[in-house]
């Protein structure tokens, strides 16, 4: 009779010890929402990906369709490659979709935001997007103010 | 001056030989699993009194500090608006640092000074030279169930800490101060990940069980047999743990976070 009681209370304990586990990997963390084998995977050229990182988000009209799985840098073209997979629910992206590459809120981090064309013909695994625009980098856009404007009082 | 050297050099080589003597041990325990499968009913045993035993002061410390984190980081993060990064904050504090640091020094102040003491006591009373007569391999029969106790229970300990303060830091956030409850989890589940966070937590509370229960089980085993000589084993063994655990965490944090 001691050894049973001991016996469940150690197996009580080894499956509170598993549940917490299992609520650190479902609702802590983001194993749910890991779909890393399945889906498609298409790849996107940038002349600048600014922060972008490796499991950022890719967001059509703000809802979440895939993660940027790898980057890496073409030293012909001296362009970011990027490759995203897109979840396999989403298979009707226009061939001329447009990539932007946003970011969230002011400081937030940055993800890929997929404008549809208007092509008949679907991204497929392998296809590539033509249309794409760089990240903002802040120094860019303020040294181009500040361009602009000394180019302003130049003709005056 | 000669006798000064000659005394610094003599405690040098003990502390080497008591490292040595450690190691030997700790190999000893180790490779008596192969005794310990055919009688598992010992570890089940040593699994109530290291692990089940700790259960709750875990739980109620898991509790409170992921209430205190909610509240601090309340504090902090208010003052630039990201309320919502609460979740962020208090899961990933919890799951990488403070749930297997702080259920490994609770484990050692909790388990490790008791296994330290029954083990100096068994040796102080001579029980374990009387196993030697009867041609019991002490090591064997006390040592490596309670080892494999310990190195089974202080993962389990560390995710129940981390889940349950992360609870608590939700009742705090969401119940108390009204942070926004889809907010809270979403952020989390965006930003915690599974491999670099949740599992580099699960191996830093392994490494810690180990280390924990090694030096627990040593301490006691290498306790001088008198009821002084016990007691400062004990005193040594938290003293040593919460040592070694700080500092492995910084190695590990440095290993698993550093780039």
């Amino acid at each position: 009779m001691k050894i049973r009681h001991l016996e469940i209370t150690v197996g009580a304990f080894m499956s509170v010890g598993l549940l917490a586990l299992f609520f650190l990997a479902m609702q802590i963390s983001n194993l749910s929402a890991m779909t890393s084998s399945e889906g498609y995977e298409v790849t996107a050229r940038f002349d600048n990906i600014g922060g972008l990182k490796v499991r950022s988000a890719v967001s059509m009209a703000g809802v979440r369709v895939g993660r940027v799985e790898s980057i890496r840098y073409d030293q012909e073209s001296f362009e970011a490659v990027v490759s995203m997979r897109i979840e396999p629910g989403y298979n009707q992206i226009p061939e001329d979709t447009f990539a932007k590459i946003y970011t969230s809120g002011l400081l937030g981090e940055q993800y890929i935001g997929f404008d549809p064309g208007g092509s008949e013909s679907m991204l497929v695994q392998g296809s590539e997007i033509t249309m794409t625009q760089s990240a903002l980098v802040l120094e860019e856009i303020v040294g181009q103010f500040l361009f602009s404007k000394a180019e302003e009082q130049a003709m005056e | 001056m000669l006798d000064a050297i000659a005394g610094l050099g003599r405690k040098g080589l003990l502390a080497l030989e008591r490292l040595g003597r450690g190691h030997l041990l700790f190999l000893q325990i180790i490779l008596g699993i192969t005794s310990l499968l055919p009688r598992f009913g010992l570890l089940v045993t040593q699994a109530h009194a290291v692990g089940v035993r700790t259960f709750t002061i875990v739980v109620v410390s898991g509790l409170f500090v992921g209430m205190v984190l909610g509240l601090q980081g309340y504090y902090v993060l208010s003052q630039f608006g990201a309320e919502e990064s609460l979740g962020v904050m208090v899961a990933t504090s919890l799951v990488r640092e403070l749930g297997p640091v702080v259920s490994a020094l609770l484990f050692a102040g909790r388990a490790g000074s008791a296994l330290t003491a029954e083990i100096g006591l068994m040796k102080a009373t001579e029980q374990l030279s009387g196993l030697e007569m009867m041609a019991v391999d002490p090591v064997r029969r006390i040592l490596t169930p309670r080892f494999y106790a310990g190195f089974l229970s202080m993962p389990l300990l560390a995710a129940m800490f981390s889940a349950v303060g992360v609870i608590g830091g939700y009742f705090v956030s969401v119940g108390l101060l009204g942070v926004d409850d889809g907010a809270f989890w979403s952020q989390m589940q965006a930003k915690i990940d599974w491999r670099d966070d949740v599992i580099n937590g699960v191996i830093k509370s392994v490494v810690f069980g180990i280390v924990c229960t090694w030096i627990a089980l040593f301490q006691g085993y290498d306790a001088v047999a008198t009821s002084q000589g016990v007691s400062k084993a004990t005193t040594r063994t938290v003293v040593h743990s919460a040592l070694a655990v700080l500092v492995l965490d910084f190695v590990l944090t440095a290993l698993m976070f550093g780039d």
